[in-house]
């Protein structure tokens, strides 16, 4: 059972930077717009192939 | 090509020979301009012809010639003017916030970060299609902004900065904190749950007490943050609560925290007795979520005034001397002229010069369809125009023109609280009073029977009976209906008027101005010589095209190319004159037939009109008041909701009378002075029946204010002389009915909400005060209760009748816009 001993403060370490890394999304606006990331993707650039000219960038 | 052959690039239609052709994927395409040429080979060569193919409609001509784009663009270059809207990065890169006006859908959002994604210099760009905003950034070095912008406007977009008001960025830092505290609630509130669950299958099964105390302690751990953090807001309210001795929902939630919290840690650290930190901590997490869910709808009504603000250019083309000029919006002032690209939003009130335009109301009145302006009628600011560059002369600015009325007066009936809020609030106050006696009595009683069970019980009785539902609910369902209703262009002025609305037994229609046109209308041609209905017409409109008489404007407006020459007006009896040559008179029957007759008929419900020749009588013109367009369905409609229709006009019995059999109303009355009026709309309040009255808001102020709730038809200027409740923004009457059943819908919810309450509470506290409902129980079913109170609200806003498609197309008729 001892186990139990590391693996608690483990899942407490793991807890904190979950908290953490999501303080840093919100702090960097990921969740202030709930909409729009939703349409953009009705808005693929994979659909067509690109014309020539169009490769040298990333989608 | 089809029949019709239009613009590739804006669909405008071509006549004669394109000016110019284009390659394109392989096809040759007409082009109508230098500017749309321009813009088609910028895209072509940017390999990204894509964007023909995906956007939702022809996107706006493209504004060519407002002077050199250059000169535009370079004072966005100054450092006075970038201190608005730029952010300088640590990096050095620099970041600006810019509405694009021309962006219509996704496909020209996608078009802008595409070709801007690939220009040197610029680091990150993303248009969001809905709220038509940019966020760029760049870096300085390698690109200026003027060179950025430029280059965007070859695209045929127009940039322009754009600056969150302060209500917006409140809006957002409140919803990040709230968040925050969400999520530390929520991974909280699973922690803790988890060691709960281990340590209630460790009391059956004899766990090791060591093991069972680390449990504790890190629970104890966990959940500090949790109460302190995520509950900090309850603290705070049940502290304010109690500073203005009005305790709210907040009192017993924060009580009910804090006792399951001190009590566990002093156990905690004792090492033994309960812990009860998995109750504290569900309980702040899901109130945490029901508040947060609340706030989430308050923001969306609130950005819609925000919203309407939003959509003002801040950059306007003055004409100097007839030379355009740009000026920023502020500058200019009543009587300058300035000129409206088509596509782009009007920044002032104004009226306009030029000959004709088509602009689209939506912003103000929920109604998209394009209306016709001719020169002298007020376009007001927020207007979006449609074909054509159009000149308007300035006439009010900022804080006096209509939005900016609107805007206030949406504001001013959010800040009021309705009656029934009211009672709920004082209810709610006297309720956590009560429950707070019960508790302590239940408390007293359990000690005397099982002093051990006492603690917990009370903790029960404490978080069961959290009158959520009544503090949330209730407010969440009005402010989210109000704005449901705003955006179909029903402007409510007193937040009790959609409570009115809702009971509304009987409405009461003033007739000239609200069920009629002020200008009458041909009813009926009766052709009565050799000439076919349309001939007569024609000829009766080429003789009146030359009066001033109110009726000549029933006529439609002469077209052709007849002569018409020696034209008298006899006065009281009518015109005659020659058209082609033939001698034609029009007027009563006694003037045109030249015949001797008794005068007009007072009862008749119709003027006629007679037009006769040389040959005798041509045709009669029965002329009467045209009924607005859809006014008869919304009649229909309100008396298949159960509302009794009623007319009070101060016009003759006859044209009321006729008014009345056209829409379909049983009860009309006329005749009546404003205190006739007043003096009706008394007698049928008289069994406690509540009854709107329906105006053009102006002429019957004394009515409008008797009635239990009025509603005026806006007039689109004339908003501060209101007095009425609730303003129709477009002109149709359509609305109403809707309004009507969206009022119905509000508080059935409201009720519905109530009454949950009320039947949760009365199954609930027995419950819990006989210790049947464990601590963790309780706040799982109050949770629950307050969660389903707030989705019920929030229902409202969400399948409002007639509410916008989320369609990515057309971003500016989306009034809404998510913080």
């Amino acid at each position: 059972m001892n186990i139990i001993f590391i693996l608690i403060p483990l899942g407490l370490t793991l807890l904190t930077a979950a908290v953490l890394a999501f303080f840093w999304a919100v702090r960097n606006g990921q969740f202030d717009d709930m909409e729009t990331p939703a349409w953009r993707i009705l808005m693929d650039d994979d659909r067509a192939p690109p014309p020539a000219g169009e490769a040298t960038r990333d989608p | 090509m089809a029949a019709t052959r239009t613009c590739f690039h804006c669909g405008s239609p071509l006549r004669g020979p394109a000016p110019h052709t284009l390659e394109m994927d392989g096809a040759g395409v007409e082009l109508c301009s230098d500017a749309c040429h321009e813009v088609a080979r910028t895209i072509r060569d940017d390999g990204l012809t894509e964007f023909y193919r995906f956007r939702a409609g022809p996107v706006t001509p493209v504004a060519g010639g407002a002077g050199d784009p250059r000169d535009r663009w370079a004072t966005f270059d100054r450092p006075a003017l970038q201190r608005e809207f730029v952010l300088e990065h640590a990096d050095g890169t620099r970041e600006a916030q810019l509405l694009v006006q021309g962006v219509r859908c996704a496909a020209c959002s996608w078009l802008i970060e595409r070709a801007m994604g690939g220009v040197p210099g610029v680091r990150e760009i993303s248009v969001d299609p809905l709220t038509t905003r940019m966020r760029m950034r760049w870096d300085p070095a390698q690109a200026t902004l003027s060179a950025l912008l430029a280059r965007i406007a070859v695209l045929g977009y127009d940039p322009y900065p754009f600056t969150e008001d302060a209500t917006d960025r409140a809006a957002i830092l409140e919803r990040r904190a709230a968040l925050r505290r969400l999520i530390v609630a929520g991974l909280g509130m699973m922690e803790v749950m988890s060691y709960a669950t281990a340590m209630y299958a460790g009391a059956l099964q004899d766990m090791d007490p060591a093991i069972q105390q680390f449990f504790r302690l890190i629970s104890l751990l966990v959940a500090t943050p949790v109460v302190f953090y995520a509950g900090a807001p309850f603290f705070r309210g049940a502290w304010r609560g109690l500073r203005s001795r009005r305790p709210g929902m907040d009192l017993p939630v924060a009580l009910a925290v804090a006792a399951a919290y001190s009590a566990s840690v002093w156990n905690a650290l004792r090492g033994t007795g309960e812990v009860y930190f998995d109750s504290a901590v569900m309980f702040v997490f899901f109130l945490s979520a029901a508040r947060f869910l609340e706030m989430s709808g308050r923001h969306r009504a609130l950005s819609l005034t925000g919203a309407l603000a939003r959509h003002l250019p801040r950059v306007a083309t003055r004409l100097v001397d007839g030379r355009p000029e740009p000026v920023g919006v502020v500058e200019l002032a009543p009587g300058d002229r300035i000129l409206v690209q088509p596509g782009h939003s009007v920044p002032v009130d104004g009226v306009l010069e030029s000959e004709s335009a088509r602009v689209d109301e939506s912003l103000l009145t929920g109604e998209s369809r394009p209306v016709r302006k001719a020169a002298g009628d007020e376009v007001v600011a927020g207007s979006i125009n449609l074909l054509g560059a159009a000149t308007l002369r300035v006439e009010r600015v900022g804080a006096s023109t209509v939005l900016a009325q609107i805007s206030r007066l949406i504001s001013v009936a959010r800040e009021e609280r309705p009656r029934l809020v009211q009672v709920t609030d004082r209810v709610g106050a006297w309720f956590v009073v009560g429950v707070l006696v019960l508790a302590a009595a239940v408390g007293a009683l359990w000690s005397l029977v099982d002093a051990g069970r006492a603690f917990e019980i009370v903790l029960a009785v404490l978080v069961v009976t959290c009158p959520c539902a009544l503090a949330l609910a209730t407010p969440a369902a009005f402010t989210v209906g109000m704005s449901a209703l705003a955006r179909q262009g029903v402007l409510l002025r007193r937040a009790g008027a959609l409570e009115a609305l809702s009971r509304a037994g009987a409405l009461v229609f003033d007739k000239t101005g609200t069920l009629t046109e002020h200008v009458a209308g041909i009813h009926r041609v009766e052709p009565l010589g050799a000439c076919r209905a349309d001939e007569a017409l024609a000829l009766a409109a080429a003789l009146e095209s030359r009066s001033e008489h109110p009726l000549a404007r029933a006529f439609p407006r002469h077209e052709g190319d007849a002569r018409v020459e020696d034209v008298r007006a006899v006065p009281g009896q009518g015109l005659e004159g020659t058209v082609d040559g033939v001698p034609l008179r029009i007027g009563t029957r006694a003037f045109a037939l030249g015949t001797a007759e008794a005068g007009a008929d007072q009862d008749a419900e119709q003027q006629s009109v007679w037009l006769a020749g040389p040959q005798g009588a041509i045709a009669r013109f029965d002329i009467a008041e045209q009924v607005r367009p859809g006014a008869a369905e919304a009649a229909a409609e309100l008396q298949s909701l159960g509302i009794e229709v009623v007319i009070a006009s101060g016009d003759q019995p006859g044209p009321v009378r006729a008014a009345a059999r056209r829409l379909g109303v049983a009860g009309w009355h006329a005749g009546l002075q404003p205190a006739d009026k007043l003096a009706l709309v008394r007698t049928m309040q008289a069994g406690g029946r509540i009854v709107g009255m329906v105006g053009d808001g102006i002429n019957d102020g004394p009515v409008l204010a008797g009635a239990d709730v009025s509603v005026a038809i806006g007039t689109g200027t004339s908003l501060a002389q209101h007095s009425a409740d609730c303003i129709l923004m477009g002109t149709g009457l359509g609305a109403l009915p809707a309004a009507v059943r969206h009022a119905r819908r509000t508080m059935r919810i409201v009720r519905q909400n109530l009454w949950w309450a009320l039947g949760y509470n009365v199954v609930a506290v027995p419950l819990a005060a006989l210790g049947l409902i464990a601590p963790w129980v309780a706040a799982l079913g109050m949770s629950a209760s307050s969660l389903l109170v707030t989705f019920n609200a929030l229902r409202l806003g969400r399948d409002a009748p007639g509410a916008r498609a989320a369609a990515p197309v057309a971003p500016l008729s989306r009034g809404e816009v998510t913080p």
